[in-house]
């Protein structure tokens, strides 16, 4: 989310899943919402029924597509073109709130120039959504007194992911959708509490909050609190270790809780890497993929069995709270974190989790008015900064948090992998509803199974015609990483030239696939494109 | 506002209301089988019948007026919801004992309100028709000798979650709950959210190999990033039932499949419950002591041989806020800042 963070100060959902419900105009883009975030996407389809406009722009003709006003079928990796072609009409029709621009922005005028090139036409023939279906959702969305975008994966996993968000960015500040309820620009975070590792600092560069770990008074803070010296040198992300990895400049890995070999790009290298790894530990509740490589495996407790939070995707912290004894002896991962740190001589003494929680309140501005006493009635929406701030639903009111919101120029870049003679076809990838993830929990579910129990890629009736293709054919999936074999499912879903795969099957691990290229800013892989060959197996 | 007199009670409600709203609020009990106050008004089962100035009208739909004098038990209006159970009993199973619903549904309360005896009960019963149950859904089954066309299962699926998958199909007394094109449920666009069933007054949609929890716990569900509140039922050891938390903002009681149904998770066989050491390519069990010592000395090896940088943590979007915050702490207070989660995928 480093995008967002640039032009406005924060990462995160700005407005609350509630006010969805209550939009004029609601622009879905890059998320497949009612299989991915289902009770938001049941708030889009009440919002519709109330009279909100609907614009959808995704490669697959998705079920919300069906309710939709508009329904932009971008080729994939092309969504700042269809942006800014959007942009472009806003500005020629004077759709604009020129008085959110003149006092609450800066920048209008190089995005302006950056936009003027991308006429309909021009959008419209880089993203192959028909122009005038581009004036529509332009006018659509401007022309409402209150929109919102939601966006997720579709829009980030790009080598050109933080131009995607910026130009998205640059759609809501020229209309003045920031800071007012049913609007605003909202990541929908795709796993239960990613929202959480990110406000804790699992990332390279920040500790909790985002105070940045090069910032001396932040990195002061930290070494009194833990009494230890810590490194003012930002990290290496996932991506970054992995490939160190092949060149031992990462020779141990601690892994909690993930399984990067069916989830992260280009699994064939992940697992080279892992290999070659002179030690790894994988604290997790089954063997998974990954920690059938590990030296040693940890066992930790589920949700069920354990105390804390989950932050949700609009902020909100919320009580996680233990229902069950963990299994045999598996214990919650801060316990095990804490034995671990006491082996390596720290004198770590956390009793429970709400312990471990006040001491993230006292180190972390946007969290200290937060305790678990009064997050037993639905959770909080941080910021909350003094026990009697009620939290923050709707961010950036009146201000933003850098204080004035940044318009950027953005251009479309072509994404690193495009269709060739060899690879003519694109692969995108996804999720469906019954499945999570790398499949570790809801493939344990029989039922979740019977409705999605294999891989079943989708191929528009047109190529497989050409490809000599049928429903329920077996093919081999090729790139120029890997190849898997998968069941296929023809339908006119799809468009023409490409092909759509979920990551949650080990046996058909389409991350074998997909391309490690990153996004030069946020570091997110290119998972949303890459080139393939289909062929009959 | 408007007064009205419900059975002598005076009670002033807005300009709008229904009968049944205003006996709601003063507490008066008027039976009901197809109102559900999340959903609009259908108004077809006739059983919340009472009389208002002398006429016979449904609660639930007749908006109060002023002055209004309304009889809840009035005879016409008593004759009239005791046929219309009776017409329903008539088609209706006569296995109460086995139903998931027994002693927790609509039809045998408002039966057992216009006062039908167990005999006449009986009697009522003989002519009910066999229909095959619809099995294909691996969480619940719709039993339609068990339904009483209330439409909620459908105005579910068409208001709350906007699937609309369901619809009343044939006509007269061959009418039933269908989905499009009459497939099965398996196979028609219902994505198994469990909403419907979760309202149905009977017995009708049911859940499979239901188990009643014995306790239940406040908590979120833990699989997508919308972060619903849940109940997690909870029976011995296992979790049996999820039901999502009505008071949580988020999701106001609803809930999706993987939330409500997809917890099997918890209590699965594979589940890891003792530490492994891999010894000669093979992981074998270990004790808490063995496992933690050898991650510990590794790690300080390679860290005074590689220096701190040699290491890198890879936290987790899974575990909690406080789970993530003390990985943190661990890996940066060894030296590094290798150290990130899945938050890109
Ligand atoms: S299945 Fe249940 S909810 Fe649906 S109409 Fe029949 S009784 Fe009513
Ligand atoms: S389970 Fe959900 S989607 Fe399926 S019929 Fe019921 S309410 Fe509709
Ligand atoms: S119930 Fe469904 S929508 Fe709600 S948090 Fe769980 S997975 Fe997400």
């Amino acid at each position: 989310m480093a995008g967002l963070a640039t032009v406005l100060g924060s990462g995160a959902m700005t407005n609350t899943i509630g006010e969805v419900e209550d939009a004029k105009a609601i622009f879905v883009i890059g998320s497949n919402t009612t299989e991915n975030h289902p009770i938001i996407g049941y708030r889009i389809r009440k919002a519709v029924k109330k009279g909100a406009r609907l614009i959808v722009a995704d490669p697959r003709e998705i079920r919300l597509a069906d309710v939709a006003d508009v329904y932009l079928p971008l080729k994939p990796g092309t969504d700042v073109a269809l942006i800014n072609g959007m942009l472009h009409v806003i500005l020629k029709e004077g759709l604009v709130d020129s008085e959110f621009i003149a006092s609450r922005t800066e920048g209008f005028e190089d995005m302006k120039a950056a936009v003027e090139k991308y006429t309909p036409e021009y959008a419209s023939e880089i993203s192959g959504v028909p122009a005038e279906d581009i004036v529509r959702a332009a006018r659509l969305y401007a022309g409402a007194d209150s929109a919102t975008i939601l966006y997720t994966m579709g829009v980030t996993q790009h080598t050109s992911g933080t131009e995607n968000v910026l130009s998205l960015a640059n759609l809501v500040l020229a209309t003045g959708n920031f800071g007012k309820p049913g609007a605003g620009l909202n990541p929908l975070r795709g796993q239960n509490n990613v929202q959480g590792a990110c406000d804790m600092g699992a990332l390279p560069g920040v500790y909790t909050g985002y105070q940045p770990v090069a910032d001396d008074n932040a990195r002061a803070k930290f070494e009194k609190a833990w009494c230890v010296t810590l490194p003012g040198k930002p990290g290496m992300t996932m991506t970054e270790m992995f490939h160190a990895a092949v060149e031992d400049r990462i020779r141990a890995m601690y892994i909690m809780g993930e399984n990067p070999l069916l989830s992260d790009p280009d699994g064939g290298h992940i697992c080279d890497c892992l290999e070659k790894m002179d030690f790894m530990v994988v604290q997790d509740i089954f063997l998974t993929e990954t920690a059938k490589l590990a030296d040693v495996v940890l066992p930790a407790a589920t949700f069920a069995e354990k105390d804390g939070v989950f932050v949700n995707t609009e902020r909100r912290v919320q009580r996680v709270c233990r229902a069950l004894k963990p299994r045999g002896q598996s214990k919650p991962d801060w316990e095990i974190i804490q034995l671990l740190a006491q082996k390596l001589g720290y004198d770590w003494n956390y009793e429970s989790a709400e312990q471990i929680f006040d001491e993230i309140a006292e180190l972390t501005p946007s969290y200290a008015g937060l305790s678990y006493k009064r997050l037993e009635d639905g959770g909080i929406q941080w910021p909350c900064p003094n026990p009697e701030h009620p939290g923050t639903p709707i961010l950036h009111v009146g201000k933003f948090s850098r204080g004035l919101g940044k318009f950027s120029a953005v251009d479309y870049r072509l994404s690193a992998e495009q269709a060739d003679e060899e690879f003519p076809i694109l692969l995108t990838t996804g999720r469906s509803l019954y499945h999570y993830h790398t499949g570790t929990m809801t493939r344990k579910t029989e039922g979740l199974n019977q409705f999605h129990k294999e891989e079943l890629m989708e191929l528009n009736p047109e190529d497989a015609k050409a490809l000599g293709i049928g429903e329920d054919d077996i093919v081999t999936v090729t790139s120029r990483r890997g190849t898997v074999r998968s069941k296929v499912h023809v339908t006119d879903r799809i468009q023409p030239g490409v092909v759509f795969m979920t990551f949650h099957f080990a046996e058909t691990a389409a991350n074998l696939l997909t391309n490690s290229e990153v996004c030069h800013i946020a570091k997110t892989p290119e998972l949303k494109v890459c080139a393939v060959r289909v062929e009959k197996a | 506002m408007v007064t009205l007199y419900i059975d002598d009670i005076q009670v002033s409600v807005e300009k709008g209301s229904t009968i049944f709203d205003a006996a709601q609020k003063v507490g008066v009990y008027i039976p009901t089988l197809c109102h559900h106050p999340e959903l609009h008004t259908f108004g077809g089962c006739r059983v919340c019948m009472v009389e208002a100035n002398g006429k016979l009208v449904t609660a639930c739909r007749a908006p109060v007026t002023d002055g209004m004098v309304v009889r809840i038990d009035a005879e016409g209006a008593r004759k009239v919801q005791r046929m219309v159970v009776e017409l329903l009993l008539t088609k209706h199973n006569e296995d109460c004992q086995t139903c998931v619903k027994d002693s927790n549904c609509k039809l045998q309360e408002v039966a057992n309100y216009v006062g039908i005896t167990p005999e006449r009960m009986a009697m009522l019963r003989r002519s009910v028709t066999e229909v095959e149950i619809d099995e294909s859904n691996p969480f619940f089954n719709i039993d339609r000798t068990r339904c009483i066309l209330c439409g909620i299962c459908i105005r579910t699926c068409e208001e709350i979650n906007g699937v609309t998958a369901l619809d009343f199909g044939f006509r007269g007394e061959h009418t039933a709950v269908v989905t499009m094109g009459n497939k099965k449920l398996a196979e028609s666009t219902c994505e198994s959210c469990g909403e419907c069933m979760e309202r149905c007054p009977t017995g009708a949609l049911a859940r499979k190999n239901y188990e009643r929890p014995n306790r239940e716990v406040k908590s979120v569900c833990g699989y997508c990033g919308v972060g619903c509140g849940i109940h997690l039922g909870v029976r011995g050891d296992r979790v049996v039932s999820v039901r999502g938390d009505k008071d949580n903002p988020v999701n106001k009681g609803q809930l999706c499949v993987k939330g409500r149904f997809g917890y099997n998770f918890v209590n699965h066989p594979d589940r890891l419950t003792t530490p492994l050491i891999k010894r000669d390519g093979e992981l074998v069990e270990a004790s808490w002591d063995e496992a933690l010592d050898l991650v510990a000395s590794r790690f300080k090896e390679i860290i005074d041989e590689s220096g701190p940088n040699a290491l890198g943590g890879i936290s987790s979007a899974r575990c909690t806020t406080e789970d993530n915050y003390v990985f943190t702490r661990l890996i940066r207070s060894l030296g590094t800042n290798n150290l990130d989660h899945c938050a890109r995928l």
